[in-house]
């Protein structure tokens, strides 16, 4: 019989709250963490909103060769390898490492490097032949960002399959998903698993700004992001991490660890449609959601709440509502839906991590986090939303989704450890 | 079940498609030669593999071509080249049971650098529409995706050289879950001045300007790599699928992977490419004395050289199985490296003959090594190990057996 998989160990890097603790506590309190942009004058630019992280690297720990040689992005994640180690309870130096493997998630990996580099090397753009003179020796890792996962490897002790996984706006989930992959066949007993992304820098800005996919409600910027929301105008851009200690429910539940949640279902499909648009009908994610469920052996009807993609642009929103309702019929109309970014913004490859640790977290709590800033209906969105308020409820199955660029679309089911079966 | 390979899709520095490419190998023709996209002279490096002969409109539809990097363009041929190989009509299968998984290592990069100089020149309203997505990583899964209308599980993997064998141990655990095709494979290039730079960042690249010595790998002249563009994308299939719609030719089996990384820098714990060796050899249910011939991953820089030559010696014996590094003749491909080397070993097992590895003369008798040196070698050919090394401390081994004569 296939090996089951549980969490049991969190780490969160998040706008608003560095910590699960924090992260939660933001998420529930309905605040928002997105601001006007800080790290460069953002005024050039079409959206001028972010969610950034106040993450200090020095107090995080990192020594100077850390600092120099790891960009923003491997800083986040192997902040939160530590953290989620930490809590796991497990004691790393004395597991065989071997059997120990890391799975990162990243859509654009070292950006804010890259960028950085670039200006000295081009002299801010006048060479297209770059001076070689101002060359990093480092500029080789930002090139090709499979270091990432490495210095998560190298904090934790992984010498088992090390993976990065770059599938856009899923790379979150799909990281994890590929960990379970890996712990259900044998190739590792456990995996760090999670995403970071740091893409607040002027040429993603750019980037989203030419296909007007953010917002550009520059003039009030803790209430632009606006998922399901009929006066949505865009995603806002974000940065953050989550690492996840994964393990196979049997060993974590003979050593007594704390069990957060099960990861008994994952599925992804791609839409073969176009890299960046959606059709309105959801079909393909409504089939990861579909196939997600028939491996968790669950129904539509024991979702207790959906995680949404919630990006915030009106093709995303009405995708998604469209996708819930062809893979959980009625029973989407009953269920909660919301999204975190309304709070966070949309770290892009990081976001589904992000997600994962929220709706961890709302099963232990028994609380659904609102999806902020939604006053105004849109007809084209008719489920439950959770407006502006957390909401109590008592959770059993969790349904996470997400959807990117490059046309995949995933889907994750959690479950309560109550559920599994781990407590009493 | 059992996964094979049913059509390949080869774009090389030293053949453009599978047979020139082939032939090129066996007569161990280099397709190396100084960079002439810019003035490379100005650089301390400036030999590299380069793709000269590949002129997109003729490959890539046109509406394509706007959005699209050079190794993107290569990826969409390579893909369209592979299908067609295996004879697989995508219009013909079910969308949901055809997948994409690929590696890359450096994303769109020639694509990028020249938004990057438009951001900082002209100003953000310069900057491409497709710049998001031209970019990242999983573009050549997402366009192969969308050209072929394949809806079932994708992914996109990076792990510098070695994420290429790594894609391909994941389309097998793809199709093993039940999509029963998954193209797969790994395409690079990154060959405009800021891509070039950034390779040489990485302290490893060849400064010889020689292209017949400048990659050599496992001989006492070491000195670096050459880095190259292309690689290749393969078509994989569950045995049962490919044998219902009537495929019965194959280039093989994918009968074993796995992957390793070594130890943090200091802590004095074994390095993991033997690891990988005998976790590959143990999930083909197969033993050392199986393999036939060994595709080396050839650093080219002494110490790993070495390190390699221990590996293989600890699985092999000394001189316990012929080794060979024809990627010498196309430099070191990054994602595409590991798949053309799959590719190579597949035609190998096929027609018998080990193609030498270019331009060594002289191997250290330390490593313990029996590299095919100067012609190739006719031998009976039934399994081949590939392996792959990425920067940093990935190390992936695919074991590959020769079809079954059919009966």
């Amino acid at each position: 019989m296939k090996r089951r998989v549980v969490i049991t160990g969190v780490g969160v890097r998040a706008p608003g709250g560095n910590g699960t603790r924090q992260f939660w506590e933001l998420l529930t309190s309905g605040r928002t963490a997105t601001r006007r942009i800080s790290f460069f004058d953002p005024s050039p630019y079409r959206s001028q909103v972010a969610a950034e992280a106040d993450f200090d690297p020095v107090a995080e720990g990192f020594g100077p060769r850390e600092l120099d040689r790891m960009d923003r992005a491997s800083q986040f994640a192997v902040a939160c390898a530590r953290e989620a180690v930490a809590a796991s309870g497990l004691e790393f130096d004395r597991l065989d490492p071997t059997r120990v493997g890391v799975s990162l998630g990243s859509a654009v990996a070292a950006a804010t490097s890259l960028e950085r580099e670039y200006l000295l090397l081009s002299d801010s753009g006048r060479e297209w032949e770059v001076d070689a003179d101002w060359l990093s020796r480092h500029m080789f890792d930002y090139l090709v960002p499979s270091v990432m996962p490495a210095e998560v490897a190298w904090a934790v002790g992984a010498e088992g399959p090390v993976a990065m996984v770059s599938n856009g706006c899923t790379s979150g989930l799909d990281s994890v998903g590929h960990a379970v992959r890996l712990i259900e066949e044998g190739s590792a007993d456990v995996m760090l698993a999670g995403a970071a992304d740091t893409p607040i820098t002027p040429i993603v800005v750019a980037c989203f700004d030419a296909i007007r996919a953010t917002t550009s409600r520059n003039d009030d910027p803790e209430h632009a992001s606006r998922p399901f929301d009929g006066t949505r105008d865009g995603f806002v851009l974000a940065e953050g991490a989550a690492m996840f200690v994964l393990e196979d429910y049997d060993s974590a539940l003979a050593r007594g660890a704390h069990i957060h949640a099960e990861i008994p279902g994952y599925a992804t499909r791609c839409n073969a449609y176009h890299m960046t648009g959606l059709k309105a009908d959801g079909r393909e994610m409504a089939e990861a959601i579909r196939v997600a469920l028939d491996e968790s052996r669950t129904n539509a009807t024991d979702i207790d709440y959906i995680n949404a993609h919630g990006s915030g642009t009106r093709q995303n929103d009405r995708h998604e509502t469209a996708a819930y309702k062809r893979a959980l019929g009625d029973h989407a109309r009953r269920t909660p839906v919301s999204s975190i970014k309304s709070m966070v913004g949309h770290s892009l490859g990081a976001i589904g991590s992000l997600e994962i640790a929220a709706s961890v977290l709302a099963l232990e709590h028994g609380v659904v986090p609102p999806t902020a800033n939604l006053h105004t209906s849109d007809p084209e969105c008719d489920l439950d939303y959770v407006p502006l308020e957390a909401r109590e409820r008592k959770l059993g199955t969790v349904l996470t989704v997400g959807s990117g660029f490059g046309g995949f679309q995933s889907a994750m089911v959690l479950r309560s450890a109550e559920a599994a079966g781990a407590v009493a | 079940m059992s996964i094979l390979i049913t059509g390949v899709g080869v774009v090389a520095p030293n053949g453009l498609g599978l047979e020139p490419y082939w032939a090129a190998v066996l007569a161990g023709r280099f397709g190396l030669g100084p960079v002439t996209r810019f003035d490379v002279s100005r650089y301390p490096a400036t030999l590299a593999g380069q793709i000269d002969d590949f002129h997109a409109p003729d490959h890539v539809p046109g509406r394509l071509l706007p959005q699209t990097d050079p190794s993107t363009r290569l990826a969409l041929t390579a893909a369209a080249w592979a299908l067609q190989d295996a004879k697989a009509d995508p219009e013909s299968l079910t969308d949901y049971d055809m997948g994409v998984v690929t590696a890359n290592a450096c994303g769109g990069f020639d694509f990028t650098h020249r938004e990057f100089r438009k951001l900082w020149t002209e100003g953000p309203k310069s900057v491409s529409v497709y710049e998001s997505f031209a970019w990242f990583y999983a573009v050549n899964t997402g366009q192969i995706s969308i050209r072929h209308g394949m809806r079932g599980p994708s992914s996109a993997l990076v792990a510098e050289q070695a994420g290429g064998l790594d894609a391909l141990a994941h389309a097998r655990r793809t199709i093993r879950r039940g999509t029963p095709l998954v193209v797969s494979g790994g395409v690079d290039s990154a060959l405009d001045p800021w891509g070039w730079v950034s390779q040489l960042a990485g302290g490893r690249v060849s400064t010889a300007t020689d292209p017949a010595r400048a990659y050599l790998p496992f001989d006492e002249q070491a000195a670096g790599y050459v880095p190259g563009e292309g690689g290749a994308i393969l078509v994989l299939e569950d045995s049962a699928a490919a044998e219902a719609r009537g495929r019965h030719e194959t280039y093989g089996e994918l009968a074993g992977c796995a992957s390793t990384f070594d130890p943090a820098p200091g802590s004095g714990r074994p390095p993991g490419l033997e690891r990988a060796i005998r976790l590959a050899l143990t999930d083909a249910g197969l033993g050392p004395e199986d393999v036939d011939v060994v595709f080396a991953d050839g650093a080219g820089v002494p110490e790993l050289d070495a390190a390699e030559a221990r590996a293989i010696g600890q699985v092999f014996g000394s001189h316990g199985v012929p080794v060979t590094v024809p990627k010498t003749t196309t430099g070191r491909l990054y994602s595409g490296g590991g798949p053309l080397d799959v590719v190579t070993a597949l035609m190998s097992l096929r027609e018998g003959v080990i193609p030498p590895t270019a331009g060594v003369r002289s191997v250290p008798q330390e490593y313990g090594i029996d590299l095919v040196l100067g012609e190739s070698r006719t031998a009976p050919l039934r399994t081949a190990l590939v392996l792959a090394r990425g920067r940093w401390g990935f190390n992936s081994a695919v074991v590959l057996r020769r079809p079954e004569p059919t009966s």
